[in-house]
């Protein structure tokens, strides 16, 4: 997209500069003239939300390792030295704590946009994918995050999951020692958990720059799902437009985040995590951070341990498939009648199943994981591929500046007037 | 549109059956452990312009000196007393205070263990000298009470937690903990049993009665109740688990005011750059 950089450098320095390593231009063509379509809305925003978050969660992160101690036997007390004693300690652990939550929300909206406009379809498969890879990162990293404070849940919450893997016939056993570094969840895994929770971060930070760049090869895709035709007609330079709108995005958000942090900043969390971790007393309930609470109840519906957790990767894995598994040629769900009632159930389903994740696996709640847990598959195995068949869909108007005028109410004088050589992409 | 509408059905008897099968367990557990939620207090430190109420910190600190600190432990730093935000003592009276404690220290330069009076960076000192010998001593040991009032929870239950988190009114409650605490403590309702509580999981619990009215002496004529007992000493400890709880809250109105204004003038500015747009 810097093919569309109108960057022409004055200033000697930046011109010297400019001959040896174009930064500036790039720069200047991916974030100030790169072209915006000009009917995203506001769940367009969360992009740049998230990006705001990342470097958020790193800064905060950095400032709280100076003073945190990856040891078994003192993680928890210097935590509570963060807490108590370190300058601004409570606001940097309470921002980092629940900038996690903010930041798998955010990815949450994210990802759910991206299905309600069908986003992941051609020529976007590989962004799509990215995107994948990222928030499986930031699985990996947020749960890691979680067993730093070495409180009950930590502890607990690691077991757990570091057992999934002796699920795997044969090896299984030997992975999960592998993994711990002993025979248990200990002082090992514990450091082990830290130094990768302090490295994955950046190598989110470099997906997300091929996410930004598939990104800006593919441009964006917006709320009507059709492409630029017309730079001119159905753009608006990146900066100040997008820009702005973005920022607006970021503020609203931090509003959010910032309730979160000053107001209820234990909402989030496990009460048993401020009891130091006691591999003596296992808790009445384990239950994960709620961003995990959805892949849990699937993981916990099934009574098999191996295909429970098959079921649960391949919860995660079948969003890498998406591109693939919707047969429909048409993008938005604002021209998809029945695929749109299917999202909507999908979204329930999906926070049906986080609820059923933190309720105990007795009774009636495992009889409902398990028809929610199907259900989930069903939208991605059958929904998708079947509806792109059947499904009568609306017309798709002829490009973006069509629509805007659409709902403007004055769609007759669309066609005149068409742009003398219109920059066409593709 | 028929086969919308047959898809909305389907929905809707998709998560009635989810819902149907929710209701059952409900039924189900009601049944199984009887224990009573407790009732949300009103303290001082709720809501979002929340501050401690000193005195009753300081009757909450006394309460725990002569009660709770004979079994259990209080990981704090004795200066935190005179820290702002806290119960308000002053240096000296920290100073006095803390010289009353004997602090097991050392070793010294020839190798050896001393005792010597205590000094305002100590913690307090814990009553045993490890949760071994307090279980050995009472039966069972009894929990740090430097983060007991955020490591206790109760099940909120739907929807209430969801109107936990909001700011409306009744909403944002954060204050669980000291609530339990409380309700714990005016818990013991069968008077031939001292280990039952009507609000500990399961009711069994290993502290016998450890308050009664009259027990402690309040000096600024706050009637001696169980009940003025329990309230201030919740309080004393959720100030001792989120001592930053005042500077936390005061911060958190600035933030909120400078980014709603931010939110305003970025709302204006963003609505002028786009005005000759259609989008």
């Amino acid at each position: 997209m810097h093919g569309h950089s109108t960057f022409e450098p004055k200033n000697g320095v930046v011109k010297w500069l400019e001959a040896r390593l174009p930064i500036l231009s790039f720069m200047h063509g991916s974030f100030v003239a790169y072209p915006t379509p000009k009917n995203l809305n506001y769940w367009w925003t969360f992009g740049a939300i998230l990006s705001f978050m990342l470097i958020a969660q790193i800064v905060t992160g950095v400032v709280l390792t100076m003073h945190y101690t990856p040891e078994s036997t003192l993680a928890f007390s210097s935590v509570e030295k963060i807490m108590r004693d370190v300058n601004w300690g409570w606001m940097l652990r309470y921002a980092h704590s629940n900038g996690a939550s903010m930041f798998f929300f955010a990815v949450y909206i994210h990802i759910f946009r991206g299905i309600y406009y069908g986003s992941y379809k051609a020529p976007r498969e590989v962004l799509w994918i990215l995107g994948v890879i990222i928030f499986l990162l930031m699985m990996a990293t947020g749960f890691m995050g979680y067993v730093l404070p070495w409180g009950q849940m930590s502890f607990w919450g690691a077991t757990v999951i570091t057992n999934l893997f002796s699920a795997i016939p044969f090896v299984g056993d030997e992975i999960t020692v592998w993994l711990w570094g002993g025979y248990s969840v200990d002082n090992p895994t514990l450091n082990r958990f830290f130094a990768l929770h302090y490295l994955l971060p950046f190598i989110i930070v470099a997906v997300v720059g091929l996410h930004v760049w598939a990104l800006h090869v593919c441009g964006q895709n917006n709320p009507d799902g059709v492409e630029i035709k017309d730079i001119e007609k159905d753009t608006v330079p990146f900066t100040p437009h997008a820009t702005m709108k973005d920022s607006l995005g970021i503020v609203f958000f931090l509003l959010l985040y910032c309730w979160f942090i000053f107001y209820v900043p234990n909402y989030l969390g496990d009460a048993d995590n401020y009891i130091p971790a006691n591999p003596m007393k296992t808790p009445p309930h384990i239950v994960p951070e709620w961003y995990f609470l959805p892949f849990y109840a699937i993981l916990r519906s099934i009574p098999d341990k191996l295909a429970g957790v098959i079921a649960m990767f391949a919860a995660i894995a079948v969003l890498a498939f998406l591109p693939w598994l919707d047969t429909s040629k048409v993008r938005s769900a604002k021209y998809r009648p029945i695929y749109k009632i299917f999202f909507w159930v999908f979204v329930v389903c999906a926070v049906g199943l986080g609820y059923l994740g933190a309720m105990p696996p007795e009774g009636g709640f495992v009889l409902a994981s398990r028809i929610l847990a199907v259900a989930y598959f069903a939208f991605f195995l059958i929904v998708l591929p079947l509806l792109g068949l059947f499904e009568k869909t609306k017309p798709v108007p002829a490009s973006i500046a069509d629509a805007v005028l659409a709902k403007h109410g004055s769609a007759s004088s669309v066609a005149a007037g068409a742009a003398s050589a219109p920059q066409t992409k593709g | 549109m028929a086969f919308t509408k047959k898809i909305g059905i389907a929905a809707a008897a998709l998560l009635g059956a989810v819902a149907f099968s929710n209701l059952t367990l409900r039924a189900e557990e009601g049944g199984g452990h009887e224990t009573p939620n407790p009732t949300r207090q009103t303290w001082s430190f709720s809501g979002p312009f929340g501050t401690f109420d000193r005195a009753q910190l300081q009757r909450g600190f006394k309460v725990y000196k002569e009660v709770c600190s004979n079994c259990h432990e209080l990981h704090i730093p004795i200066r935190t007393l005179a820290q702002p935000g806290g119960p308000g003592f002053t240096e000296d009276q920290v100073k006095t205070l803390a010289a009353t404690y004997t602090v097991h220290d050392g070793p010294n330069l020839q190798g050896e263990m001393f005792d010597r009076p205590g000094r305002p960076a100590d913690v307090f000192p814990a009553p045993f000298p490890n949760p071994e010998a307090a279980a050995a001593s009472l039966g069972a040991a009894p929990p740090d009470m430097s983060l007991l009032a955020k490591s206790i929870k109760f099940e909120r239950g739907f929807p209430a937690f969801v109107f936990d988190v909001l700011p409306i009114p009744g909403g944002m409650y954060q204050e669980v903990g000291p609530d339990l605490i409380y309700a714990i403590l005016n818990g013991y309702t069968k008077e031939d049993d001292p280990n039952w509580n009507l609000y500990f999981p399961g009711h069994k619990i290993a502290m016998g009665k450890p308050l009664a009215a009259g027990q402690v002496d309040y000096t600024d004529g706050t009637p001696t109740t169980l009940e003025q007992y329990s309230k201030d000493v919740a309080a004393f400890l959720y100030w001792a688990a989120e001592p930053s709880l005042e500077q936390r809250k005061r911060i958190g109105a600035r933030v909120m005011i400078f980014l709603l204004v931010l939110a305003g003038l970025l709302y204006f500015t963003k609505k002028k750059i786009w005005a000759d747009v259609a989008h």
